[in-house]
């Protein structure tokens, strides 16, 4: 049981990253991801969304939508619970814990209905997961997330003291270089089936 | 048909709850507003550039509010219509704000001064002047790679002929590019009054100097006798002006034997 649960947080770190396998979250990642600093913000407020976001979709989709047939619907309660979900946290956290608050900023409310915290959730419910392997999958894919970011920070703080021919200057050589870090994960194809195979 | 109605009934449904807790949530959590702080902080430009001496607009807006302070002409960019407004919202003394632009003291431009090296690193004056002093003779003057530019909210800032120029409409005395600058050549000058500017900062000797700049100050002292007002006063073979003595006679300027010292009426045109 334990080895299921940490072959599958290392899984959706490493193997099946949500950002550089699945291509999902990119626009926070092409976005906040030019200092180290907003990086880790963004990532932090991200791990706490999509483990809340499980904790709460996944009984709504086991004790409501599939009791009535309604699978279907999963998209559209998941978006609308979660908005809601992260509303009702952010006005929490200004009221008991406002260094929180100030600290995930404007990241809270970009992030409620980012496609990688719909995907997380979906993809739980797509692969069959318990509440406790769904719930290591959403942290593990919030970490793999925090990890992208934060190498990716450090790349592109590198490529701004290079010299890039013009054509090639912003958007475009940040995308080449995320397809590199994309491919360098291809890396670890295999590598958690062989540990715990 | 019925599982369409109670697709709907769930959605609407959840929809409702949801609402109805983040309104309740929104109330019972509320965190309650200081209305003069919010008063305050709409007559602030919202710059955050930090003239006031707070971390922004927000903090001297907090400070006002909370009687902190009781100076309301902190706030340089806004002006005395500013002081004005948060003098009438707090009940206090406006207090004067003597109009004021940056500028630049510097004219080691690419006429003037030669290059001592060809720099191809970061185009930062910062980084720049860490490599023997710059790419410039003159290790004192404008670098001219615009970190003035860069950080200068009001884009008032261009560079001419590789020196930092301001455009006096566009500025506010913010003084972002005071304390920007790593070589310190930008003051605060008064606003619609003519007064003698010495446009050097170099504090070598006059023959070093000389050999740097064509129009570097020498330190010749002939401004110092020239100065009917005796504002001029020479500090570590540079010039220096007191605007508060400075009658704008321009004497000095008509001795000055390498055109260091000018006379500057600097006007806002709109």
């Amino acid at each position: 049981m334990t080895k299921e649960l940490i072959s599958i947080l290392l899984t959706a770190i490493l193997t099946q990253n949500f950002v550089l396998a699945k291509f999902l979250g990119i626009c926070p990642f092409l976005g906040v991801s030019k200092k180290l600093n907003t990086a880790v913000g963004m990532s932090a407020a991200v791990i706490f969304v999509m483990a809340l976001a499980t904790a709460v979709t996944y009984p709504i989709n086991k004790f409501l939508l599939v009791k009535l047939d309604l699978e279907y619907l999963q998209t559209i309660v998941f978006i609308l619970v979660i908005a809601a979900l992260v509303q009702l946290v952010e006005i929490i956290l200004k009221k008991y814990m406002p260094a929180l608050y100030n600290a995930l900023g404007i990241y809270l409310p970009l992030i409620t209905t980012n496609c990688a915290v719909l995907g997380v959730v979906i993809l739980n419910v797509d692969s069959g997961y318990n509440f406790a392997q769904s719930m290591f999958n959403s942290v593990g894919a919030g970490l793999g997330f925090m990890l992208a970011m934060v190498m990716f920070a450090g790349v592109r703080e590198r490529l701004d003291s290079c010299e890039v021919p013009k054509f090639m200057q912003g958007l475009p050589i940040t995308l080449v270089a995320a397809s590199l870090v994309s491919v360098s994960f291809l890396g670890f194809t295999g590598i958690v089936e062989n540990i715990f195979g | 048909m019925s599982s369409i109605i109670i697709a709907v009934v769930i959605v609407a449904a959840i929809g409702l709850i949801a609402g109805l807790g983040l309104a309740i949530a929104s109330q019972v959590f509320a965190v309650p507003v200081d209305e003069t702080e919010v008063k305050v902080r709409e007559c602030l430009p919202g710059a955050n550039c930090g003239a006031c001496g707070y971390t922004g607009c927000d903090g001297y807006a907090g400070a006002l509010a909370k009687g902190e302070t009781k100076e309301c002409n902190l706030c340089i960019p806004g002006g005395n219509d500013t002081a004005q407004a948060i003098a009438g919202i707090l009940g206090l003394a406006a207090g004067e704000i003597v109009p004021q632009v940056a500028a630049v003291m510097c004219q080691g431009n690419n006429m003037n001064v030669e290059e001592k090296l060809e720099y191809s690193g970061v185009k930062s004056c910062k980084i720049a002047t860490q490599l023997f002093g710059g790419p410039k003779n003159c290790v004192h003057g404008c670098i001219g790679f615009g970190d003035c530019v860069e950080v200068c909210p009001y884009e008032a800032i261009f560079i001419c002929d590789g020196v930092a120029r301001i455009n006096p409409d566009k500025c506010r005395a913010c003084k972002m590019c005071i304390k920007t600058c790593p070589r310190h050549l930008i003051d605060l000058f008064p606003l619609d009054v003519a007064k003698a500017a010495v446009l050097c900062k170099n504090h070598d000797k006059g023959a070093q100097t000389r050999k740097q700049c064509k129009a570097g100050c020498i330190g010749c002292m002939k401004c110092v006798k020239a100065c009917p007002a005796e504002a001029v006063k020479v500090e570590n073979f540079c010039a220096k002006v007191d605007y508060d003595k400075c009658i704008g006679c321009g004497e000095c300027h008509a001795v000055c034997p390498v055109g260091a010292i000018d006379i500057f009426e600097i006007k806002k045109h709109f």
